[in-house]
């Protein structure tokens, strides 16, 4: 039980951490811009191809770096080249453009990719357990995306309270109008943020895709969830989607390794259930499989008892 | 006809003859219904436009969210899935001889299963507009998705639900065997269907949808709650993709999890994004393009969908106003009739636009042959010819067309664009007729 507790834990923190790269990027975006980027998720996906494609003429490592930073250019050149162009129109506009850019990348990344999933591989370096509990094993490999991922969180901790131009980024969240009076390029701000977000979610998939798979489907897969982050955590609010990541990474991990079933849980509460009837599907229901749905129950509910999230202040 | 000039001012006679051309449409649309099938001989046709109905009513109805009532949704395919589950699951039931219930009902069944889950996921996601709305909508239809994995004896798991529509009870001795006798219920239910989503949007309630879209709070001041026009809107859009639904069980005799899925409601998007959301025959236009090119270019080649996505995102960027917004904007100068000094500089331009097209076509197929199927050869039929992608001549041959279109196109466009706009300027130099613009 206790060794069942711990790994549950570190892999949920190592999900959870995963899905704080990608979220911190979209609810800054979204504080910002007010657009909810459809296409982050697809980002992530195409950090994954990238360094696939790097690391096999170069090797991980200068993928590592290389792969975000194209993927942030090619973030900052959408937002340029086609989300302000459809800005005038709204953010029901936005929101329909940005779902258009998901589609294409993930037609694009089977055009030059193919359909069939890629092996792309953990590094060497990386590929040996770092330390046994009882009978299993931490993979290096995790612990190396904890590091990573903490990381990220302290520079983006650090850019946005004690640099200049976390200053303005912050103060561009809630008075662009302001900020621009002040002689800041407010639209090259949203252009700059919107290039790192992309980044940040390109270097998640670098990091996720030889542990999660790289797949054209990779992209869905994350997305939806990341959304339920964010939505969760507060839209805009950087310390909700952190609580908001670990919470849904947490309660997933707890969830999927469990394997009771919602019939044998409630017989042991005391509540005969009988096989058969119209809901024996319902009781042969194990909580592992209850997992993929218990994401969206919370978003719902979320956006039904409080609309504004955990830690956010304000809704739409 | 000097309608351009008279209409500002149109009297009760103007009127009532608008109102004789309106049903003079639906009656011609009754008849090009019914006439479709003599023309068409093949089997592959009929399949064809029993498809395209069914796209048709199910893009009517999300039109009914998206265009009229302002509500984006990325989960309309979960009511037009659980309608054709439920028909499904009915339809089964009458062939077993446990109910009676002849096939032509069977799409209302489906309308009434998708909106009974209309009213029960529309009653907390209505009580939001904008982003907030398209995000629960979202929510909702991944939650479906992963209930269809636990639910397997409703959603029949991987294989999805089979059914069969000649064991079914006959209404007045039709059967339903063959494509084409199914493409008459499918006329019949897309004409009640899309004039009933006509009538709708042109009551009480259908135009109070507009204005909530609009301006919500102004709409409250006026006395109605936005969050009930809202819910009666997505309720009745829920009702007729059921509908829709219904019509799939009953032609395709299968439904499985993916028809209710993120993709079928992306591609409901596209198809009533592309013919445009500011007009009711948009959805129409968009849903015949659509699934004629899908089902076009998914003869040719697998990556069909990357080209309706970029078909996509040039609407979007380029003419929000849909296929059927720009076939609007050339009302004026039909009126003045001044159309046919168009089409020598808009075939120009199509012409150029059509060679940097099929050098962009050339230049993905290539890519995707070279990056893909390793092996399979040297050559690749593209365009009706041979084409050896691992050489340099095709890759510049395809590049000139690119470039060559790219430019003429500049070139001619403005020219297009003056000549569009000497059309289009009123006979009369008063003020511009009020009717030109689409009326999103």
């Amino acid at each position: 039980m206790f060794q069942l507790i711990f790994f549950s834990i570190l892999n949920g923190l190592v999900y959870g951490m995963l899905l704080f790269m990608l979220s911190s990027g979209l609810t800054l975006i979204f504080g910002m811009m007010g657009v909810l980027n459809f296409a982050h998720a697809s980002f992530y996906m195409l950090g994954a191809y990238v360094a696939f494609t790097l690391g096999l003429h170069l090797g991980f490592w200068p993928a590592l770096v290389i792969a975000p930073v194209l993927v942030g250019l090619l973030g900052a050149l959408v937002e340029r080249q086609g989300l302000r162009r459809v800005h005038g129109f709204g953010h029901i506009a936005e929101l329909i453009f940005t779902f258009g850019v998901a589609i294409l990348i993930e037609e694009v990344v089977q055009l030059v990719w193919g359909r069939p999933a890629k092996s792309y591989q953990v590094p060497a370096l990386l590929d040996f357990p770092l330390f046994r509990v009882m009978s299993s094993s931490f993979p290096a490999y995790k612990a190396f995306m904890l590091v990573v991922a903490v990381a990220i969180f302290g520079f983006i901790f650090v850019i946005l309270t004690r640099t200049r131009a976390g200053l303005i980024i912050q103060a561009s969240l809630t008075h662009p109008q302001m900020v621009a009076m002040l002689g800041h390029n407010v639209p090259r701000v949203f252009m700059v943020v919107f290039g790192i977000g992309s980044a940040l979610a390109g270097l998640a998939g670098v990091i996720a895709g030889p542990v999660l798979g790289t797949f054209p489907g990779m992209a869905q897969v994350l997305g939806s969830i990341v959304f339920v982050v964010v939505v969760i955590g507060g839209l805009g609010s950087l310390t909700g989607a952190f609580v908001a990541s670990l919470l849904i990474g947490i309660v997933q991990t707890f969830a999927v390794a469990m394997d009771v079933s919602v019939g044998g849980a409630l017989a042991a509460v005391g509540v005969p259930v009988a096989s058969g009837g119209a809901l024996h599907d319902l009781w042969k229901v194990t909580i592992a499989q209850v997992a993929p749905i218990l994401p969206y129950v919370l978003l719902v509910l979320t956006l039904i008892v409080r609309p504004t999230g955990l830690f956010g202040t304000r809704e739409t | 006809m000097s309608t351009a000039t008279t209409r500002p001012f149109a009297g009760a006679g103007v009127a009532h003859a608008a109102r004789a051309r309106r049903y003079g449409l639906w009656v011609a649309a009754a008849l090009v219904l019914l006439m479709l099938p003599q023309l068409v001989h093949t089997g592959t046709a009929i399949a064809i436009m029993n498809q395209m109905g069914i796209a048709v009513v199910f893009a009517l109805s999300y039109n009914m969210l998206l265009g009229q009532g302002g509500m984006l949704s990325f989960g309309h395919a979960v009511y037009f899935g659980l309608g054709g589950f439920i028909a499904a699951h009915v339809l089964n039931l009458s062939g077993r001889g446990a109910i009676y219930l002849p096939v032509p009902v069977l799409p209302l069944v489906g309308g009434l299963g998708g909106l009974a889950f209309a009213i029960l996921f529309g009653s907390f996601s209505t009580r939001r507009a904008g982003t907030v709305f398209a995000m629960i909508s979202l929510g909702v239809a991944e939650l479906m998705a992963a209930s269809s994995l636990i639910f397997d004896r409703f959603f029949g798991g991987e294989e999805g639900i089979t059914t069969n529509r000649s064991k079914a009870p006959l209404l007045l001795g039709l059967p339903f065997t063959r494509d084409r006798e199914v493409y008459y219920l499918i006329a019949f239910w897309l004409f009640v269907a899309a004039l009933a989503m006509y009538a709708f949007s042109r009551t009480p309630v259908g135009r109070m949808a507009n204005a909530v879209r609009d301006n919500p709070e102004r709409a409250e001041f006026v006395g109605y709650s936005q969050n009930r026009v809202r819910f009666v809107s997505f309720c009745a859009a829920g009702f007729f993709a059921g509908i829709a639904g219904g019509l799939f069980a009953v032609n395709y005799e299968i439904l499985t999890a993916e028809n209710m899925g993120l993709t079928a409601s992306g591609a409901v998007l596209l198809m009533t994004y592309i013919g445009g959301i500011g007009s009711f025959v948009g959805p129409v236009i968009g849903a015949v393009v659509f699934t004629f090119l899908q089902s076009m270019l998914s003869d040719y080649t697998g990556m069909w969908l990357l080209y309706l996505g970029i078909l996509f995102l040039t609407t979007v960027l380029f003419v929000p106003m849909g296929l059927a917004g720009v076939l609007m904007l050339h009302a004026p100068a039909w009126r003045a009739r001044r159309i046919g000094r168009l089409v020598g500089p808009y075939l120009l331009t199509g012409a150029l636009a059509l060679v940097a097209a099929v050098g962009i076509i050339g230049l993905l197929e290539m890519i995707h042959f070279v990056a893909v199927s390793e092996g399979a050869g040297a050559t690749k039929r593209l365009f009706w010819m041979a084409i050896a992608p691992r050489t340099l001549t095709p890759w510049l041959a395809f590049a000139a067309l690119v470039v060559v279109g790219a430019l003429g196109v500049r070139w001619t466009a403005p020219r297009a664009a003056v000549a569009f706009a000497e059309a289009s300027r009123p006979a009369v130099a008063v003020r511009a007729a009020p009717t030109g613009k689409a009326s999103l």
